[in-house]
């Protein structure tokens, strides 16, 4: 830091460079950095020689080392040979599919939620009230807890579950699905489906500049609903029916075949979204209240339905408010996943942070890796809502 | 809960490393200092570390930290116990949190070898087992294919499963919990068909079963479990004192020196009790201890088998047979260095 940095801005009449205030600015800024990656590599150097002076082993060669324990649900083929390294994986995508299913259920029911306090019927505003004060004050891990130990696992044993409609069943080993096994010729089928999300797009562009030119407004809902589902299945049906089912058989233990949803998932996802889903509500209430009630006004003067107001004025318009705050809660979802290991969901803290921990000792490189795991899918989601944010607030212009 | 409390241990351990160092005679004269030994045990097994009816944890786990206790302070209730669950027990005695875990701990070459930690000895061997609920009618391990297991996390126990499944060529489903009770917990809602752990802390946790007789122990066994006191690497005279500890104890039954004649012992002729009660030589002395040090942990504690009787033989509710436990002398393969 001796060596005196260049003014680069043209001196000024009076003074000297060191008073400039830019100067001064950018030189503490260094001086803070310099400082701070200093420290860390300070305490990262103490801790590495200390640990290695105890004999405890470093670095992160355990990753490529034969794991040797097994996972109780991986979206990624995975057995007990496979390394260390694939743990982190297998942990990372579950940590990830809990987060992303809870975030999109959090937000349809803080949503309805948020609307329906807001609602003039006396019983359903009452209902979504206790909903919000009940859920959002009691600590999540105890309502993980409710719906682990009291809800799921009260259902009955493997031999005499809960038949649902013939072909899935319920039980405390968890809720068994048929599977769609696709066949030759299923392309097809999804070919026609990106067709119609194409058709879909194509006629609301056209609705919107027909409405623009004659005023006049024609559904679009139901027609999308009816293009996205009809065309499919009509190739479904034109090309045989190249689709069958895998049902779940009951073997001697479990049953088998299938699509599984362990309790354990099931328990966390409805404890993440129930209680996420109180302060989503929140959001949403003071989103649409923020808004004037003139909007409310004009739009019953122009003679919108009830409908149509929340859909084209007031959503609109709060989502600028509700964004920023939304952001936090998706944030705190995916964060708040992370008490899986209390129940035994294997996601990242549970698997990596915690079995590979203890079973390679290597707190230091985990944790560390755990950490940066967060904080990327948090600045990633935050990225993600403020780019939307941008967007919608170019609309609302 | 435990999730915090793993994470703020390793962070802890983080933050201890990086400031201090170990030199040896450190944790002697820490104990002496704060006036006990801070000793980590389970969350909760009989016979092991268990907390009673009035909240004193017993078994033969917390009895090897009250022997230690009696030998370097002369007095064996000088006890701080720390409940760890599988997971937190190696940070926690990295960073310091306790003295020595006492914790039925397999011994592995891993765990000795890159955790910076020491096995002072064996205090129960022991082999992982399963118990399997009565009415699935199963006599045999290798019956289990198919099979949901609950384990707990952090276990060599997850890992001899994995071994053993995969060798026979079966598959399961491991159900993994954070501590014992939830284990039992998940084994009694019917979570999993089979729950597999040690042998020893099969039949303990069979006892927490609201019904034990439903449930049975299948006849094999799996894997070796050495189970014995952990300390931090670095400071070899405290790992002399853990280490003798349980070896006076070992020694003391060999010799018939129990808790009830210990006083009349003193005045033996027998050179090897002078050695061990301290009428003659200096052992004590060696180890940094007064000469009394075995006196006050068997007056105090109790031989070998008097702990293991007491805790989980015929005076316990687990009725374990001594087996492989069982001193040299006697079929069983209990052996202590010689005291002198
Ligand atoms: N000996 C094995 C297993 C030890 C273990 O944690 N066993 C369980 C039995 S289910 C236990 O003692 N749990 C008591 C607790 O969590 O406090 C090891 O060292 O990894």
């Amino acid at each position: 830091m001796q060596s005196s940095p260049q003014p680069q801005v043209k001196p000024r009449k009076t003074g000297k460079w060191w008073n400039d205030p830019k100067i001064r600015g950018i030189f503490y800024q260094v001086l803070a950095a310099l400082a701070v990656a200093g420290f860390l590599w300070y305490i990262t150097n103490n801790a590495l020689t200390n640990m290695e002076k105890r004999g405890i082993t470093t670095g992160f060669d355990f990753l490529s080392q034969p794991a040797g324990f097994g996972i109780l649900q991986s979206l990624i083929d995975y057995t007990e040979a496979d390394t260390y390294g694939r743990t982190f994986l297998v942990g990372l995508l579950n940590t990830v599919l809990v987060s992303v299913v809870g975030i999109f259920f959090a937000t349809i029911l803080g949503f309805i939620m948020g609307i329906a306090r807001l609602s003039h019927n006396w019983l359903i505003s009452k209902i979504a009230t206790a909903y919000v004060e009940i859920f959002r004050n009691v600590p999540l891990l105890l309502q993980i807890f409710f719906w682990y130990f009291a809800v799921l696992q009260a259902l009955p044993g493997a031999r005499n579950s809960i038949e649902i409609g013939g072909s899935a069943f319920l039980s405390v080993r968890g809720l068994y699905i048929p599977r769609p096994v696709t066949e030759d010729g299923f392309g097809w089928v999804i070919a026609a489906f990106i067709a119609a999300i194409v058709l879909v797009i194509a006629y609301v562009k056209w609705d919107h500049k027909r409405q623009q030119e004659t005023g006049q407004i024609l559904p679009v809902f139901w027609p999308s609903v009816a293009m996205l589902i009809g065309l499919p299945l009509i190739v479904y049906w034109l090309a045989g029916s190249p689709m069958h089912w895998d049902y779940p058989e009951l073997k001697r233990f479990n049953f088998a075949g299938g699509i599984r949803i362990i309790p354990e998932f099931m328990a966390l996802l409805v404890a993440l979204v129930i209680y996420t889903g109180t302060y989503i509500a929140e959001t949403v209430r003071s989103g649409i209240e923020a808004i004037s009630h003139g909007q409310t006004e004009a739009a019953l003067a122009l003679g919108l339905n009830n409908s149509q107001r929340l859909r084209l004025i007031i959503v609109p318009q709060a989502m600028r408010v509700i964004i920023p705050p939304l952001t936090n809660q998706y944030l705190n979802l995916t964060k708040n996943s992370s008490l899986a290991t209390a129940i035994g969901y294997p996601d990242l803290v549970s698997v990596f942070a915690g079995t590979t921990l203890n079973q390679t000792g290597q707190a230091v490189e985990i944790i560390l890796m755990t950490m940066a795991v967060y904080l990327t899918l948090s600045l990633t989601t935050s990225a993600f809502m403020n780019w939307y944010n941008k967007r919608i607030a170019l609309v609302e212009r | 809960m435990s999730k915090f409390k793993s994470l703020v241990t390793a962070v802890a351990a983080v933050g201890f490393m990086a400031s201090t160092a170990a030199h040896a005679g450190a944790t002697l004269d820490a104990v002496k200092k704060k006036g006990f030994v801070q000793c980590g045990v389970s969350t909760g097994l009989p016979g092991f570390s268990n907390p009673d009816e009035k909240g004193n944890w017993v078994g033969i786990d917390v009895d090897v930290c009250k022997g230690i206790a009696a030998a370097v302070l002369g007095d064996a209730s000088k006890v701080k116990y720390v409940p760890l669950n599988a997971k937190e027990r190696f940070t926690a005695l990295q960073s310091g949190e306790v003295d020595v875990l006492s914790r039925n701990t397999t011994w592995t070459l891993t765990r000795d070898a890159s955790l910076g930690l020491n096995f002072a000895g064996v205090t129960y061997y022991d082999g992982q087992g399963f118990l399997v609920s009565k009415d699935l009618g199963v006599s045999s391990a290798k019956e289990l294919d198919g099979a949901a297991v609950c384990i707990q996390a952090g276990t060599t126990t997850e890992l001899n499963l994995a071994d053993y499944f995969r060798q026979n060529g079966m598959k399961y489903q491991p159900v993994v919990f954070d501590t014992s009770d939830q284990t039992v917990k998940g084994f009694e809602a019917g979570r999993c068909d089979v729950l597999t752990s040690d042998q020893s802390q099969l039949y303990a946790l069979r006892l927490k079963l609201s019904n034990p007789s439903k449930a049975v122990i299948l006849p094999e066994v799996i894997s070796k479990e050495p189970l014995g006191p952990v300390v931090r690497q670095g400071d070899d005279e405290w790992f002399n004192i853990v280490k003798w500890s349980l070896f006076a104890q070992i020694n003391a039954e060999e010799m018939g020196v129990t808790s009830a004649n210990v006083d009349k012992m003193k005045s033996s002729n027998n050179p090897n009790i002078q050695r061990l009660l301290g009428t003659a030589g200096e052992m004590g002395k060696l180890l940094g201890l007064s000469n009394d040090w075995a006196y006050n942990i068997i007056k105090q504690v109790g031989n070998y088998g008097e702990m293991f009787e007491r805790n989980v033989g015929q005076g316990s509710a687990l009725k374990i047979q001594r087996g492989l436990n069982a001193l040299w002398t006697q079929g069983g393969i209990q052996y202590a260095p010689p005291l002198r």
